[in-house]
């Protein structure tokens, strides 16, 4: 591994772990509308968006192993959750490489809904008592809903703590590459 | 390059899918004292630490989000409980509308008992329109011939004497006040019994006068008039108005004691305030006196 991969690792389980923190100690405190905030799955979602699939899954993971430690939950559940909505976000930006201004947005509330739909019907078949009907929906819906709020600034802080560290922007590498006619199209004929 | 990248990718996510299923089985399968629930147990142990600084030390900031929670909750509170407070205004209001209007049925039922006017048929009406005008000579109300009300029939309040349907439709009906000058009503002094006919004056629209009283009588301040009912036993010289109506009081006279004497008569009913009203529709033995 070489440094800035190295040093990625560092910042990644730093990151992860301040985000389970603040979470417990503070985040899961706070009612916004009656709705909780959960900064994970946004952290994973901006992970995933900055480092692509591979990096995002071993953090999904290590994310979700943590939280449920500290949390006391379900061991592994939250890592295979999450494990698999870094690296679905983080190939859709490998593959598509989407470039609006909403992204970590939308990124953001589907891994929101994804963590908390995936968690509920995970538990609920691991025979967990999940209240089901309208309470477990707005839930859902309110914590999607204030995460979609919260996704934009949860990018920015990811990106400032990962973006030094990271092989090329992706942005960067792409403009480049079409301007000095590297990667462009035209050049491979 | 590109397959090995991509073999390196598949295996690192089977390898993560494969842990967390391992830990999944593990956890479920092994008892409360198993390595997996130990190994939690011994990350709680050394994170309680951890949370507790961090949750002083955020403690500010959840504050601060807090009170901004608190602020906008309170804010939601104060919403709700100025609904609460304009439902239980709205509320008490209609009580003492309530408690108003029962005060003017009780009078208009005192003086139905009084003057033996249940025989008289009474429907009770809403004043629902009032003439604009400064005089208020006109009033609507919300019975008509539906009713049984018909032109000409007298309408009284709980104080006495108010004016006389003129228009009737089948649901509402429009009442000439006393005041106005195309009304005459046959009267006489309670007391002494001097007849006359009570008429608006020139003076205001509050003012009536006592005319054509004889001058054998004298009539002084404060007494009381009434109406007359049918003196003439001639069938098409008949009341439209029953016996024994309070109209007003004698407030004071001009030259007492000649044919010209002025006799300035006050309304009971506060004829500029009308709210509820009883319309007489049927006249009792031709509303001669017994």
């Amino acid at each position: 591994m070489s440094g800035r991969g190295k040093s990625l690792a560092w910042r990644l389980v730093l990151l992860g772990a301040l985000t389970v923190i603040i979470q417990i100690a503070a985040v899961s405190q706070l009612t916004i509308f009656g709705a909780r905030a959960d900064l994970t799955p946004l952290v994973v979602a901006a992970v995933a968006l900055l480092c692509g699939s591979v990096a995002a899954a071993g953090f999904g993971f290590g994310i979700g192993l943590f939280s449920n430690l500290a949390l006391v939950q379900t061991v592994g559940l939250s890592s295979l959750l999450l494990l698999g909505i870094g690296y679905a976000i983080g190939r859709f930006r490998e593959l598509r490489d989407p470039q609006g201004a909403l992204v970590p947005v939308i990124a953001g509330v589907a891994a929101t809904a994804a963590d908390r739909i995936g968690f509920s019907v995970m538990e609920f078949l691991l025979g967990t008592p999940v209240p089901l009907g309208w309470t477990l929906v707005l839930e859902i819906l309110g914590t999607v809903a204030v995460n979609a709020v919260l996704a934009l600034p949860v990018y920015a802080l990811v990106r400032a703590l990962v973006l030094p560290v990271l092989p090329e922007d992706p942005r960067r590498r792409r403009r480049r590459a079409y301007t000095t006619g590297g990667l462009s199209p035209l050049s491979r004929s | 390059m590109y397959d090995r990248t991509v073999r390196r990718r598949r295996i690192t996510l089977g390898l993560l899918v494969a842990a967390a299923l391992l830990l999944l089985t593990v956890y479920f399968g092994e008892g409360a004292g198993g390595g997996l629930h130990s190994v939690q147990r011994g990350a709680l142990e050394v994170l309680a630490p951890v949370q507790e600084g961090a949750s002083r030390v955020l403690k500010p900031a959840r504050d601060l989000v807090g009170w901004a929670g608190d602020t906008i909750s309170a804010k939601g509170r104060l919403e709700d409980l100025e609904t609460s407070n304009a439902a239980l205004r709205r509320q008490a209001l209609a009580g003492s509308e309530a408690r108003r209007q029962n005060a003017q049925y009780e009078k208009l039922l005192a003086l139905d008992r009084r003057l033996g006017l249940a025989a008289a048929a009474p429907v009770a009406a809403r004043v629902i329109a009032q003439s604009p005008t400064a005089w208020f000579s006109t009033i609507t109300i919300d019975q008509g011939s539906s009713r049984g009300i018909a032109v000409g029939a007298p309408v009284v309040t709980g104080d006495g004497l108010v004016g006389q349907v003129t228009t009737v439709t089948g649901g509402a009906s429009v009442v000439t006040l006393i005041t106005d000058s195309a009304i005459a009503v046959p009267a006489r002094v309670s007391a002494t019994g001097a007849p006359g006919v009570v008429q608006p004056g020139a003076g205001g629209p509050g003012d009536l006068r006592l005319k054509y009283v004889a001058r054998r009588f004298r009539v002084g301040p404060d007494a009381a008039v009434v109406t007359s009912g049918t003196i003439s036993q001639a069938e098409r010289l008949q009341s439209r108005y029953p016996p024994g109506i309070p109209i007003g009081y004698v407030t004071r006279v001009e030259d007492p004691g000649t044919d010209n004497q002025k006799i300035f008569v006050r309304p009971y009913a506060d004829l500029q305030r009308l709210e509820t009203v009883q319309v007489l529709t049927r006249p009792i033995n031709g509303n001669r006196g017994s």
